[in-house]
């Protein structure tokens, strides 16, 4: 199938397509489907906007798309990236704004069909066009290491690899980060999600130590199986969008800090004694990852 | 946790499943980042206790050729005991 429709004049010259210098275009990937991709770009998005940071989500998973879905954002959903990049409609009409948090906007993904054409060059303009109106571009990457994935790592400057500490999808990552190296892509750091404490401490489960030494990368952020992952996702508001305080949210929230740039301690709740107090304080929301 | 594989932990009969995925996984991450595959990795393996023990007389049971990864670095490590140096590599080799 051919590209549909002339590219408009700005998406054809190379030069307009010269990034924006101060916005920061990031990966989110992981090699394995199902380890937390869509979620972690969907809260961390929320997260960086509510920071004050112009943010755009971009959905580079044309074939299997739910980031709108994540974001309640898809009955609102009129052009895609697939117009954009056809020069048949503007930037403002194809980016979905969050009504909630005005901070945030969607660029969604076209049509699954886009597949058969789509180039790295594709993404990388479309890449280039969000971060003229942004902060931040997080780009949802799709799993597999085949051409969604380049298409999409093409477009970045720096990229997040997020694992679950279990062993296909550990495998997996190390293959994306040995992709992501190849290419120059910098700083790759790691979000471990769904990490099970008492697993963990009956040594039924990689510790987060574990997982670093293995994949060699700086530690981003820590997210335990958090049940109202699911319960937001089925509400489609992101948990880090209305002040929950359960331990996935605080743990997104805690990414979107420590990528301003701003140390916050990193608490892992595997290390840590089940006592009373613990669990009093983590009742409490006290303790933080 | 089973009561049956606690007691066998306990034994020391068994291992956490999470550290035999650890080690699993090091060795596996090894030779997805070598791009080695298992063949031509034994035929290495072969050649380089030849040439040593041209030289020398190993252990050839004990004798172990692998790689290892540490930091994304792979390293291929050799660990062969040798029995004792062969007269003939005192001299230099004729050929
Ligand atoms: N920390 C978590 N705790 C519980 N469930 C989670 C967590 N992170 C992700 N999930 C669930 O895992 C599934 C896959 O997540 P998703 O973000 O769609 O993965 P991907 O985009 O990598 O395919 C979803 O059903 C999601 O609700
Ligand atoms: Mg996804």
């Amino acid at each position: 199938m051919r590209r549909p429709g002339p590219l408009a004049l700005t998406c054809c010259d190379p030069l307009a397509a010269v990034t924006n210098a101060t916005a920061r275009i990031i990966l989110i990937c992981s090699g394995k489907g199902g380890v937390g991709k869509t979620t972690l770009t969907a809260n961390l998005g929320i997260a960086l906007a509510q920071l004050g940071q112009r943010t755009v989500v971009l959905d580079a998973d044309f074939g299997l798309r739910n980031l709108d879905l994540l974001l309640g954002l898809e009955n609102r959903i009129i052009y895609t990236a697939q117009e954009l990049l056809a020069g048949s409609c503007r930037l403002e009409q194809a980016l979905v704004k969050h009504k909630q948090q005005p901070n945030l906007a969607l660029m969604p993904a076209g049509n699954p069909r886009m597949l058969e054409w789509l180039t790295p060059e594709d993404m990388r303009t479309v890449a280039n066009l969000v971060a003229e109106r942004a902060d931040y571009v997080l780009i949802d990457c799709p799993a597999g290491v085949e051409q969604g994935f380049k298409n999409a790592a093409a477009a970045c400057h720096e990229a997040i690899v997020i694992t679950t500490p279990e062993m296909s999808a550990v495998r997996d990552a190390d293959r994306v980060i040995g992709l992501l190296n190849s290419q120059g892509i910098q700083p790759i750091q790691l979000v471990l999600n769904r990490v099970r404490p008492r697993m963990v401490a009956n040594q039924e489960m990689m510790s987060v130590a574990d997982v670093t030494d293995l994949l060699a990368l700086p530690l981003l952020g820590l997210v335990v199986e958090d049940e109202q992952v699911i319960v937001s996702t089925n509400r489609g508001e992101p948990l880090t969008l209305n002040g929950n305080g359960s331990p996935a949210a605080r743990a997104y929230h805690n990414v979107a800090r420590r990528l301003r740039g701003e140390q916050v301690p990193l608490h892992d709740p595997t290390r840590e004694r089940r006592g009373l107090r613990a669990r009093l304080l983590n009742k409490l929301g006290m303790a933080g990852n | 946790m089973a009561l049956f594989e606690f007691l066998q932990r306990l034994l020391g009969r068994q291992k956490p499943s999470g550290t035999l995925a650890k080690e699993r996984l090091q060795l596996v991450l090894a030779h997805d980042r070598s791009d080695l595959n298992p063949e031509l990795l034994e035929q290495m393996r072969r050649e380089i206790l030849e040439v040593v023990q041209k030289y020398v007389e190993i252990d050839l049971e004990e004798g172990d050729v692998s790689l290892e990864t540490e930091d994304r670095v792979t390293a291929l490590v050799a660990n062969l005991p040798i029995k004792r140096a062969r007269p003939a590599a005192l001299t230099a080799p004729s050929d």
